[in-house]
Parts: structure tokens; C-alpha cells; sequence
């Protein structure tokens, strides 16, 4: 078989979208028509949607689309999905951390004279996960951007934010105090399509393992 | 302008139009039971929370739960076998088996509320208590698959497992103990990387790690029992004794896991290409009504109504997956 068999996949736009069109040409699957148009969505022929890493998990969830491809941080974060998790497609690499501004550790500073610690984070499950496991004591205030201006300004001690390399960090005078969950790229399916689409699902995973080097 | 008057989180009102799709589907459902013998029973929608966890400590984990003027707490239930075992040994508890019963009735559980996943749902399903092995599950399967026919959905398929293979696999490679929790929660959660994590971690022989990582991936016709070899004599067992229609119907799933626990034996889903999420589902429960004081085999399922409409109304306007 070639192609995507038939299955409608979710292609993350962002950071992993390259990597993953790039597996997509190793097993056959024409990608130049996504390459070549950032604003269409839909791609009916192979099968390819685009969206949001965060709204692959929904997506699939729903049967929307079959399969999907988004981050490990993306999983966690919405852990209730009802999805198959079937393969770490091991690109994208990024951490899950707790961050502060150089210097004395504010967040440490805020628990023991105030007793709670003020995060900023996109990822308000993990973090809040994260302190409860901790046994810390944290308001979590989610933000929808730009995590690294809240130490900045006062809005929070700390917060918790995916870093792939550390830059945005560093050139935000920012530094890594505790890492949560390190994360890559995963293959999603959705329960139903898993069962009734099998034939065409195990020989995609099979052929995206072969492209990865992986028997 | 109108005040708002919300319902709770996850419940809300159906009205006449939808009312009237819902007694058609549910109708149907109940003269497929009738014809079959299944005896229809209403059980209060609220128990004492004991019974409710004698009979699965999951169910300990409702969605509501409330006391009574003596302080004993009570909570809807979160499905209709429990109370129907706790009916069994109750008020059954001289009758002679086999006993055939059937309900539409609503459950309770703390989901996230979305599209077919009410946290107050409406349940169509039957108990079948004293019909052991597969001669019990083969009837469970035929009365759910004439009761899918009946409402006129033509695409669905039965996801057919075994809750007992896989731990019989772990017993097979003596996995310990807390790996095999571990492992059961990667299944439960249909994580097969953490799963992969889990059995690596294991360091096992290639042949246990191959197996014990390929089984529960396997789904398709009868071939795909192959994997397991002497594990899914159950499964053919069963396989057997299904009528052709039904046999048709049924896609094997050695990694199907329920999120129930008190499932022994086989356990099924059922699938419609119009809809992402199972319309229900059931199984083998050979050891709940001997914690009810009744030590009888039974086995049963549950149906639910909301995503046969959705399905059944996908269906007709031809989308699917």
C-alpha cells in the first residue's frame, strides 16, 4: 500500500510540520500542495488536514480525522482524550520545565513566606499535576502567549513552559529549575477508526516505522 | 430579555422532535428483548454507595453522590449491572437460573461532557445471569446484534476480546507485580509507546517482549487469535458458537480493555463508522454476583441510546470515518 490508505490524517502546523511532511514524502504521500499553501486547511487528496498542535488530539478524539500527529506535551496536557497513542515519531524533542529569573529562586522564596507560588504556564493541567505531586502549594494562571513576560513583570514567580533549545529562556534572562516531562512527536488514532480501519492503520505504522529506522 | 436557568454540567432536556426519534430507536431495542425473553426491571436510580462498591471499587468514583436523613450516603448509579446483580441475589435468591432481564434506564458518571457523553445517560442493555462460558456470550452478542439490526443501523461492527488473555500472557512471562500494573494502565489508556516503555523496561527474552508487545495490537477476523495461541481458546469457543450474522459482525481485539473492572471473560464494543467514540459495549462478569452472595456466571451489555441516534441519523446522511 501507499499513500495514507485511505486514513485522514492531522498534520500539526508550527515546529513539527516540516519533520512531518518530511516523513510523509519517505513513505510515498505527495506533500508538495501542503508545502506550497500555508493558508488552505483541507488537502483531500492524500488525505492531510491541517490545524494547531493543540486541536490534533480533539480532532482525532472526534473521528474528524482518523489519525493525528501531535506532541507528547499536547497528550498530557489533555490526558482525558480518548485516543490511541501508537507511535513516538521521536522528532520535535522538547522539555516540559519549571523556569525563574536568574538569581535567587523566586518560586522557593514565595512558598516559604507566602506560602503559595504564583506559575504562569499554556499548561495549566501539567503544572497544576506537577505541584500536587510535589506537594506545593501553586496558583496557576494560565496565559495564552509569550509565558516568559510573566516572571518579567510580577504576574508570577515562575513559570512552566516547553523549551526545545533554552534561547527564548536564555535571552529572557530566564533559567531551568526543575524539568517535568521531556516530549516528541507521537501518532495518534482515534478508537473507532483504530478498529474499523485496522488493515490500513497497522500498515501505515508499520511503513512510518521502517522510515524512522526502526523495525 | 429571558434570566438564564442553566441545567447541571452534562445534563440537559430533549424535547418532543428528538423525544420521538429516541422512542422509535428505544422501541425497537425492546421488541427484540421481548421476543427474546429478557424481562425489562426498573431499579432505584439511587443506591447506597456500599453496594455500589461491593460490587467494583470503580464505581466507588461516581458523579454525584448525597446523604439521606440518616447520613448514609448515596450515589447515582454509574451503570445498571450492579444494581441488577444486587437484584439477583435479592430478590432472586431461590429463583433457578438461567435469568433474563432488560433495562432502559439512566446512568451516571463524571465525564467530560460532550456529544454522546452525557454525564446523565440513557442506557438500553440486558443481563444474562446463570448461562456460563460460551454458550452465555454467544446469546449476549446475538441479542445485541438483532437489537442493532432492529434499530436499522447498517454499518456496525462488534470489537470482540478477552479481559483475561492479557494477564494470562503476564502470568505466562511471571511479569511482577508492579510492572503489571504499570502495564495494564499503558492498555487501559490505549498507550501503546508507553506500553512499548513499560515491556522494554521488563528486559525480557525477545519472544516474550515480541509477544507481549504484537498481541494487543492485533484486531481483525479469526486469524488475528493466532497470535495468542492457547490464551484465546475462549475467543474461538465463542467464535463457534455465533450464528453467521452475528459471526460477521464481530472484528477480534486481543487489546480491548474496559474500563470497568469487574469483567472476567470476554468483553465487547460496538462500532459504527458514523461515529469517533463505541455505541457500548459489554462482557463476562462469571465473579460480581458471588460477591452479592449468588455464585452464578453471567454476562451482559449496555447500549447507549443518545450514540445510536447519532449514529443511526450519521448513517442515513452518509458520513463516516
Amino acid at each position: 500500500m501507499s499513500g495514507l490508505g485511505g486514513l485522514t490524517l492531522a498534520v500539526p502546523r508550527g515546529a513539527m510540520l516540516g519533520d512531518t511532511l518530511d516523513l510523509l514524502d519517505r513513505l510515498g504521500v505527495d506533500t508538495t500542495e501542503v508545502r506550497a499553501n500555508d493558508r488552505k486547511l483541507l488537502f483531500e487528496e492524500p488525505g492531510i488536514v491541517t490545524m494547531r498542535p493543540s486541536d490534533v488530539a480533539t480532532y482525532v478524539e472526534a473521528g474528524a480525522a482518523d489519525i493525528g500527529v501531535t506532541g507528547k506535551d499536547v497528550l498530557a496536557e489533555q490526558s482525558e482524550r480518548a485516543v490511541y497513542e501508537l507511535l513516538d515519531l521521536r522528532f520535535g524533542p522538547c522539555v516540559m520545565v519549571v523556569a525563574t529569573t536568574a538569581g535567587e529562586d523566586r518560586l522557593a522564596e514565595a512558598l516559604r513566606r507566602l506560602g503559595v507560588m504564583r506559575v504562569a504556564t499554556k499548561y495549566p493541567r501539567i503544572a497544576a499535576r506537577h505541584f500536587e505531586r510535589t506537594g506545593r502549594q501553586a496558583e496557576i494562571v494560565e496565559v495564552k502567549g509569550s509565558v516568559e513576560l510573566a516572571p518579567l513583570t510580577g504576574l508570577a514567580e515562575g513559570i512552566v513552559d516547553l523549551t526545545a533549545t533554552g534561547t527564548t529562556l536564555r535571552e529572557n534572562g530566564l533559567v531551568v529549575r526543575e524539568e517535568i516531562l521531556a516530549s516528541t512527536a507521537r501518532l495518534i488514532a482515534n478508537p473507532v477508526a483504530h478498529k474499523l480501519r485496522a488493515a490500513a492503520l497497522d500498515d501505515l505504522v508499520a511503513r512510518m516505522r521502517e522510515a524512522l529506522g526502526r523495525a | 430579555m429571558s434570566t438564564i436557568h442553566p441545567t447541571p454540567s452534562g445534563t440537559r432536556d430533549v424535547l418532543p422532535d428528538e423525544m420521538r426519534e429516541v422512542h422509535a430507536i428505544v422501541e425497537s431495542v425492546r421488541e427484540v428483548f421481548d421476543a427474546r425473553g429478557y424481562g425489562e426491571v426498573r431499579t432505584p436510580a439511587l443506591e447506597y454507595e456500599q453496594v455500589l462498591t461491593r460490587g467494583d471499587p470503580a464505581a466507588a468514583d461516581p458523579a454525584y453522590k448525597l446523604f439521606d436523613e440518616q447520613g448514609n450516603v448515596l450515589v447515582l448509579r454509574s451503570d445498571m449491572t450492579i444494581p441488577i446483580a444486587r437484584v439477583v441475589s435479592t430478590r432472586y435468591a431461590t429463583v433457578s437460573p438461567p435469568l433474563r432481564f432488560c433495562y432502559v434506564a439512566h446512568a451516571y458518571r463524571s465525564v467530560r461532557p460532550q456529544r454522546g457523553q452525557d454525564r446523565e445517560m440513557l442506557q438500553a442493555g440486558i443481563e444474562l445471569v446463570g448461562v456460563p462460558e460460551q454458550a452465555g456470550t454467544a446469546e449476549a452478542l446475538t441479542v445485541l446484534c438483532e437489537a442493532l439490526d432492529a434499530i436499522g443501523l447498517a454499518g456496525y461492527r462488534v470489537g470482540l476480546g478477552d479481559a483475561s488473555l492479557y494477564p494470562a500472557l503476564l502470568d505466562t512471562y511471571a511479569v511482577p507485580v508492579p510492572a503489571r500494573g504499570r502495564i495494564m494502565h499503558e492498555l487501559q489508556t490505549r498507550d501503546f509507546v508507553g506500553l512499548e516503555r513499560e515491556v522494554d523496561g521488563l528486559r525480557l527474552a525477545a519472544e516474550a517482549t515480541e509477544a507481549l508487545l504484537s498481541v494487543p495490537q492485533r484486531r481483525g477476523g479469526v486469524e488475528a487469535l493466532d497470535a495468542a495461541g492457547p490464551a484465546a481458546d475462549g475467543l474461538r469457543a465463542v467464535f463457534a458458537a455465533l450464528p453467521s450474522p452475528v459471526a460477521e459482525r464481530v472484528i477480534f481485539d486481543l487489546g480491548l480493555a474496559r474500563s470497568l473492572g469487574y469483567y472476567t471473560g470476554a468483553v465487547f464494543e460496538v462500532y459504527d463508522a458514523a461515529l469517533g467514540a463505541p455505541l457500548g459495549g459489554g462482557g463476562r462478569y462469571d465473579e460480581l454476583l458471588g460477591r452479592f452472595g449468588r455464585d452464578l456466571p453471567a454476562a451482559g451489555w449496555a447500549l447507549n441510546v443518545e450514540r445510536l441516534h447519532i449514529a443511526l441519523v450519521g448513517e442515513r446522511r452518509g458520513e463516516r470515518l
